[in-house]
């Protein structure tokens, strides 16, 4: 395994895992479960490499399983356990010009799928948002696979300030595009998708509900879209976000609120000890 | 004189087992054993035989039990039982096994279970011998899942002398034996002693192996595996699809069970995977699932506990001893009962709308249909449910091996050996049968494991024609 700091608390693992990264496809993503008593966590596929037989994920620490894994694991730590490739790949196809959006950590995630819209043809416009310059990372490589990148800081201290919606708005009622995709917090996605209901963009967005297993077989990971219970984990993660109940997804997000602050205190506090 | 009663097994006491997860039945004495074997009539016809679904030589265990031959007594149940130690304690002996008991005609019937977890557990404090495997044959087999079905196979296979490989999507094999059945009915040491066994027969177990995702069949097949045994249960959850399902505080019983059990959240914070639990608590259903699911909740601290089922107690799918224990615990038992929508505040749930119901005519499986009584609704305040209604089988394998039959349920289409619509892919278990039982799901990865053995023998599976099947 090998890592690397990408900004404050921000990590990228490069993992060998042969077998998925022979399959991996873009918009799909792995579970990992970092230890014996770790949690199952989903990561989005990031990059891979079939050859070398590895697999790049991009971390963001929010909480203790993040956290750990951006503490705890140094280069050549194995990780106890990657499952995948799940989820349903990225529907890729020639739309003609599509926007991709990505805002924090989705900025990993929204690489390979703009590289695969690319790589199928179409015009990629590419926006990159996070709130502060130190949180920006792989601006070269998405440059690499875009017609057009832009980039917006919320405080302004690299490229555009504020948020990706104003670009993006600009965009969509500038010119024509044929699709959106947006890969972010669920907050950000589900404004992307207002203003792309405006301004009557189709628009995809991969949900970020809780998982656990990955595969289907719990139900944890549903989010309703178009009226329907549908599971994130296999029938997604990428759906059309006007047709995605966002408030019940931003609700369930909360499920495990306090259970979540009392592990990640328990964890800063055994850290304080040890040191 | 024969004893009216069987000899009864020791309990935690109701009181303090509810807060606790360790196992509730201590297990017979070899004293107890050789008393309750002392009941069987060793029948000539042996009408318990018949109902075991393995056909277990259950008068000649119990014989050898008497003469104090325990060694002998676990042989002849592995003769065609692989997994007694879980069996005796999962199985529903009550419809199988003890119900044509010739004793039970006049008293209770000999304690078949009872007797058979005694020897499985003195055998593994005795000294588990590891079988002995067949001369390599050469052949490489893939068994896709790690349940029951899936582990019977794989030892089988092996004892034939093939070598064997084991895909297991979770990170733990085992199954519904690991994931679904809690601590408290099915230790977990237990399973673990029987995937270790496999271990030293020399079987390889590949965790994290989403068959379908990671590999599918055809590229296993393609790599050198000469046939392949599907084993991937019935592990889709399903929902009432009434309106409120989504609230926070609802889960399935898989999602419930799973968090509780593999990734033991009832031990949280030590364990990094959260559980919640509320005060008030009801489980949807009336099967092993809903028990299972409503005493966890009880000892993750719930103080009230409502099962809701639709139909009465009579048709409640679930064994005797778990609806026995569940009342003994104290869980609330609310029949005739249907949700019809689920109430919430803030995203949350508060409550359950349900309305009663009463038994109309027979349906399809023979028993009375439950019909709603127009105007009986009523509102249960609840923080949590738990929705325990079946699982259906998952559509990952059906959907990316092609060739192969499915039926309109979503089961690959299989005959009784396992022989599906392809000749190189055999299949059993709930993913042929849809949810069933453990016993069932073993008997069938043994017949498959015998039909693989052969089809690489001849290269014919030599599946029985059957009646044409609709495919979906
Ligand atoms: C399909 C998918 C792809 C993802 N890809 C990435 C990625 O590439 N990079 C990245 O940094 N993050 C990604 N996430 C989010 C990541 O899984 C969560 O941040 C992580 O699980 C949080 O765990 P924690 O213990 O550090 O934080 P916690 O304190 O436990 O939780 C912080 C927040 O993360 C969410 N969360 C908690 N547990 C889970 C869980 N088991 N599954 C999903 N969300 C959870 C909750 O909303 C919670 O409020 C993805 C999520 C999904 C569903
Ligand atoms: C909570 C609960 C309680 C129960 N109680 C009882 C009881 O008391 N008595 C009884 O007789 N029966 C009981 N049952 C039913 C019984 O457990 C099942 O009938 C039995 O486990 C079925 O065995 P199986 O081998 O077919 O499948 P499973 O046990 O479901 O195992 C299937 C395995 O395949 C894996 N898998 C699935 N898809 C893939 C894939 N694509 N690639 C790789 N691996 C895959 C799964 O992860 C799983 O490990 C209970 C079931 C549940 C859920
Ligand atoms: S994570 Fe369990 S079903 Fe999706």
């Amino acid at each position: 395994m090998d890592k690397r700091a990408l900004g404050p608390g921000v990590v990228e693992f490069t993992v060998a895992a042969p077998l998925i990264a022979r399959k991996a496809r873009a918009g799909q993503f792995v579970v990992v479960r970092a230890h014996e008593r770790g949690e199952r966590i989903p990561l989005t596929l990031a990059d891979w490499d079939s050859e070398r037989g590895t697999i790049t994920l991009v971390v963001q620490e929010v909480g203790k399983s993040t956290r750990e894994l951006g503490e705890e694991f140094a280069v050549g730590d194995a990780i106890r356990d990657v499952a995948g490739p799940l989820g349903t790949p990225s529907e890729i196809m020639a739309y003609g010009t599509v926007v991709c959006v990505g805002g924090g950590v989705g900025i990993a995630p929204i690489y390979p799928i703009a590289r695969a819209l690319h790589d199928a043809g179409n015009e990629v416009i590419a926006i990159a948002g996070a709130r502060t310059k130190e949180l920006l990372f792989w601006l070269d490589r998405l440059g690499q696979v875009s017609d057009q990148l832009i980039v917006t800081t919320d405080d302004g201290s690299f490229g555009r300030r504020g948020l990706v919606t104003e670009p993006l708005r600009e965009i969509l009622a500038s010119r024509k595009v044929d699709h959106v995709w947006a890969i972010g917090p669920a907050i950000m996605m589900k404004f992307c998708t207002q203003v792309c209901r405006e301004l009557g963009v189709p628009i995809t967005v991969s949900l970020n509900s809780i998982m656990i297993d990955g595969t289907g077989m719990c139900g944890g990971c549903r989010v309703e879209v178009e009226g329907q219970a549908r599971f994130a984990c296999v029938d997604g993660p990428e759906f059309p976000g006007d047709l995605v109940n966002w408030d019940l997804l931003l609700a369930r997000l909360g499920t495990f609120k306090d259970e979540e602050r009392c592990a990640l205190e328990r964890y800063l506090a055994a850290k304080e000890v040890a040191r | 004189m024969i004893r009216p009663t069987q000899v009864p097994m020791r309990e935690q006491d109701p009181k303090a087992r509810i807060h606790n997860f360790d196992e509730v039945p201590l297990g017979y004495t070899p004293d107890e054993a050789l008393e309750e074997a002392a009941r069987c009539l060793q029948c000539k016809n042996a009408p318990c035989v018949k109902g075991c679904p393995v056909n277990v030589d259950i008068p000649k265990f119990i014989r050898e039990i008497r003469e104090g031959d325990f060694r002998g007594a676990i042989a002849t149940i592995k003769e065609t039982n692989n997994l007694p130690a879980i069996c005796g304690r999962v199985c529903p002996q009550e419809t199988q096994c003890q119900a044509p008991c010739t004793l039970g005609r006049r008293f209770e019937p000999v304690a078949i279970g009872r007797l058979e977890r005694f020897v499985a557990d003195w055998e593994y404090a005795n000294g588990v011998g590891v079988p002995r495997v067949g001369d390599p044959t050469g052949f490489r087999v893939a068994v896709i899942g790690s349940g029951p079905a899936g582990l019977t196979c794989a030892a089988d296979l092996r004892r034939l002398g093939h070598a064997v490989t084991v895909f297991e999507a979770l990170h733990e094999p085992g199954g519904v034996l690991m994931y679904g059945i809690p601590e408290f009915r099915l230790p977990k040491r237990i399973v673990g002693a029987e995937i270790e066994g496999l271990h030293r027969m020399g079987v390889e177990i590949q965790v994290n192996v989403v068959v379908g995702r990671t590999l599918t069949i055809d590229e296993l097949l393609a790599d050198g595996y000469a046939a392949a045994f599907v084993g991937t249960g019935a592990g889709l959850p399903k929902f009432l699809g009434v309106a409120g399902e989504n609230l926070i505080g609802i889960y399935s019983a898989n999602e419930f069970l799973t968090r509780v059990n593999l990734m033991r959240a009832y031990l949280f914070p030590e364990y990094d995977t959260p559980v919640k639990i509320g005060r008030t608590v009801a489980v949807v259903g009336g099967g092993n699932v809903a028990m299972d699911a409503a005493r966890t909740a009880l000892r993750l601290g719930a103080e009230r506990v409502m099962i809701l089922y639709r139909r009465t107690e009579a048709e409640m799918p679930a064994r005797a001893e778990e609806v026995h224990h569940a009342k003994e615990e104290g869980i609330e038992f609310h029949t005739l009962v249907n949700p019809v929508r689920f109430l919430g505040e803030n995203g949350r749930v508060v409550g359950v709308e349900c309305i009663r119901m009463e038994l109309g005519e027979p349906d399809e499986s023979g028993r009375r249909r439950p019909v709603p009584v127009a105007g009986s609704n009523f509102v249960l305040p609840v923080d949590t449910a738990v929705i325990a209604i079946g699982n259906d089988p998952h559509p990952l394998i059906p959907r990316t091996t092609p060739g192969l039959q499915v039926a309109r349920e979503g089961t690959i289409v299989a005959d009784e050996d396992g022989c599906t619509s392809r000749e190189d892919v055999f299949a059993g278990g709930d993913i042929v049968t849809g949810a069933a039982t453990v016993i069932s799901a073993m008997g069938a990865g043994k017949r498959a494991a015998h039909a693989i053995h052969r089809y690489l023998a001849t290269g014919r599976s030599g599946r029985k024609p059957g009646p044409p099947i609709a495919v979906a």
